[in-house]
């Protein structure tokens, strides 16, 4: 590919300090929320992100807009990079990435009308701006997003939780972004009204030329709306790849067992789905495995995965495994 | 005779904008032994059919009609009926294992302390009993474990925590209400393969009550989809899947992404739910269904039965409604949402 990417992330890491515990001399215990992730983003593209709880899918998309304290490299397209920097340099990049949130009501001030909340970001970052410009592209832009615009003095309270989240995805688009960061936008929603948002996204970054980081834990979701698709476990990438070619070949034995868990509305494919089992409990993320952060659960893990850390390789499918490839059927009962 | 029946149930919530309708006349019997999927999204009354039963319901709730176990009326029962009852015939599992375990007491007198109450076993005798049982759902180390506090373990082991204490008295049905939905996609298959295993073990009934269709399609019999605190349609659950007759089921099943399927745009249901302080007059679903008739806002379709084991709740004719099942083009879906949007809040100034 000759364009370049939107944001570069390399060796990104997220560490928090804990209190010990002990006495005020021992040393914080540290928690490695994301550990060294690599991966690029072209601009247009939507990344999935996907992961168990505690896989530090959420930590990642916080650490690129600096709400959480990173280290590594997450260079933007003019070559800044966007950890570490001060908070008036940042305040420039804050308007071309933008944040969707999970909780819908939570994530919107109740004692702010609607109209105020859409408008905040704007005359934040564009301060110039005439109030009647204002309401005219908050209207403009509540339109976009299927809200009526005569509805602009309501509060948030009294919209439905999908109506609450066209509010959350027209704050993020006013300032026109290039980057939305959507952080498990629909599994507050019921079924129905997931549709009508995960059709609204999608209808709005193909219109307006968006890339979006799109996290979740459901899996179908994420295939359904993504170009490619990155894989963490314990803060690290076990497997990145095109959304196709991951959920048609899953080269990493963990991203095997997460698709085999993914129930399938469908009674007769369902009876005969392999599941592959995972051993015992995630780790601590504390004190993780050595060498590879899954080999504890790993039906086919060696000496060798306990000893060194394997890279993320390979051309377009990256793995990181020493040994990738569909798990046999005897490994799989062998982890049972 | 079933284990369970249901009659003409209605549960009413008396709140400060009008009563609520939660529940609308709902028929139901489950055998012994059987597993019975209830769908719906929030709001349809799923849960409040399963708090009736239990006498669970909250303080402003009033639920009229018949629900029979076993031959008996437990339907608004005195207390200390429904107590001999509940944990000894009938057990419920809740969707939050964290809020449904005390915080205070070890996960061991928690559980023995349903053992002393309805079997009258000594301390040491039920604590033991209890042990037994979380190594029946399979948690490590049962023994050293249970003397732990309930935040001390993961959301899974919480999980099957409470499913152990379900099962303590040996119930005769289980009713779980989205017992999978704050768990990750491993644990959940993990719980799920659990709840089938010692389902057949002990032969009870199961009422599994879920947003999830894909749960439903590896776990049930049998499925009752519901909306708006009405059944939409009930069969079995292979034709559910694979011939849906209620306009609604379809639509749902539609408009969830699948793992192995190519996905293009998804058929979302137009509108939002209905508000239920003011439940529309006919088919609730009627404001959203793409096979809407005038009919359909005056009265409730009966549910009624077109194949053996199968029914529906439907005024369009089954002919017309299979012909639509290939997923039809979007429409600008937005604007009719906001429209149902507006004259319910308009309704409610």
């Amino acid at each position: 590919m000759t364009t370049k990417p939107l944001i570069s992330a390399r060796d990104l890491r997220v560490t928090f300090e804990l209190p010990s515990g002990g006495m005020p001399w021992t040393p914080p215990r540290l928690l490695h929320a994301v550990g060294g992730v690599d991966f690029d983003l072209m601009p247009g593209e939507t990344l999935g992100i996907v992961g168990e709880s505690g896989s530090g899918k959420s930590t990642l998309a916080r650490a690129l807009i600096g709400l959480v304290p990173a280290t590594g490299q997450a260079k933007w397209q003019d070559g800044t990079n966007l950890i570490g920097l001060s908070p008036r340099k940042m305040l420039k990049y804050r308007s071309e990435i933008q944040m969707v949130f999970q909780d819908p009501l939570a994530s919107l001030n109740p004692r702010m009308t609607v109209g105020q909340i859409i408008a905040e970001p704007l005359t934040t970052h564009h301060k110039g701006l005439s109030r009647d410009e204002v309401k005219r592209r908050v209207k403009d832009m509540m339109d976009r997003v299927g809200l009526l615009p005569n509805q602009i003095n309501r509060y948030p309270h009294e919209f439905s939780g999908g109506q609450c989240q066209r509010i959350g995805i027209a704050r993020a688009l006013i300032v026109q972004p290039k980057l939305v960061i959507c952080d498990e936008p629909v599994s507050a929603l019921d079924v129905s009204i997931q549709a009508q948002v995960i059709n609204l996204l999608a209808e709005l970054q193909r219109d307006l030329g968006l890339a979006l980081i799109f996290i979740a834990h459901d899996l179908s979701v994420v295939k359904h709306i993504s170009d490619r698709v990155l894989v963490m476990y314990l803060g690290r990438v076990m497997e990145l790849a095109e959304a196709e070619s991951l959920y048609a070949e899953p080269q990493h034995p963990y991203t095997q067992a997460l698709l085999s868990a993914v129930p399938i509305p469908d009674p007769q494919l369902e009876r005969n789905k392999r599941m592959i089992p995972l051993r015992g409990e995630l780790p601590s993320p504390m004190n993780p495995p050595s060498g590879c952060v899954f080999r504890t659960r790993c039906p086919r893990a060696q000496e060798l995965c306990a000893s060194h850390k394997p890279e993320l390789l390979g051309e377009g499918h990256r793995t990181a495994c020493h040994f990738p490839g569909a798990l046999l059927p005897e490994e799989v009962a062998r982890s049972a | 005779m079933s284990l369970l029946q249901i009659r003409d149930l209605n549960v009413r919530f008396a709140t400060t904008d009008g009563e609520v309708s939660a529940v609308n006349g709902i028929n139901l019997d489950v055998a012994r032994g059987e597993t019975l999927g209830i769908v719906g999204e929030s709001g349809s009354g799923k849960s409040q059919l399963a708090f009736s039963i239990m006498g669970l319901l909250a303080r402003n709730g009033r639920a009229t009609g018949s629900v029979r176990f076993d031959g008996a009326e437990i339907l608004n029962a005195p207390a200390p009926l429904l107590n001999k009852i509940r944990a000894e015939r009938i057990a419920m599992v809740f969707q939050d294992p964290m809020t449904s375990l005390n915080p205070y007491m070890r996960v061991s007198d928690q559980m023995a302390e349903v053992l002393m109450l309805h079997k009258g076993m000594g301390k040491t005798q039920a604590v033991a009993e209890s042990a037994r049982m979380l190594d029946a759902v399979k948690i490590p180390d049962a023994k050293g474990r249970i003397r732990l506090y309930p935040h001390e373990f993961s959301g899974g082991m919480r999980q099957r925590v409470m499913i152990a204490m379900a099962l303590l008295c040996r119930p005769d049905l289980l009713i779980a209400d989205e017992p999978t939905t704050a768990l990750d996609v491993t644990v959940q298959a993990q719980i799920m393969e659990l709840m089938a295993d010692l389902q057949r073990e002990f032969g009870m009934a199961m009422i599994l009550i879920t947003h999830d269709l894909g749960v439903v399609a590896g776990s049930c019999e049998r499925v009752m989809v519901m909306y708006g605190g009405r059944i939409m349609e009930r069969a079995p659950v292979d034709p559910i899947f694979a011939d849906p007759a209620h306009p609604y089921t379809q639509g749902l099943l539609a408009a969830i992404p699948r793992v192995d399927q190519k996905g293009d745009q998804l058929s979302a249901i137009p509108g939002s739910p209905p508000n239920m302080t003011h439940p529309p007059a006919g088919c609730p679903f009627a404001p959203r269904c793409a096979y809407v008739m005038p009919v359909c806002g005056q009265a409730m379709p009966p549910l009624d039965a077109f194949a053996p084991g199968r029914e529906r709740a439907c005024y369009a004719s089954l002919d017309v409604v299979r012909k639509g099942h290939a997923p039809q083009p979007d429409l600008p879906e937005p604007a009719a949402a906001d429209l149902d949007e507006m004259q319910e809040s308009a309704h409610d100034h």
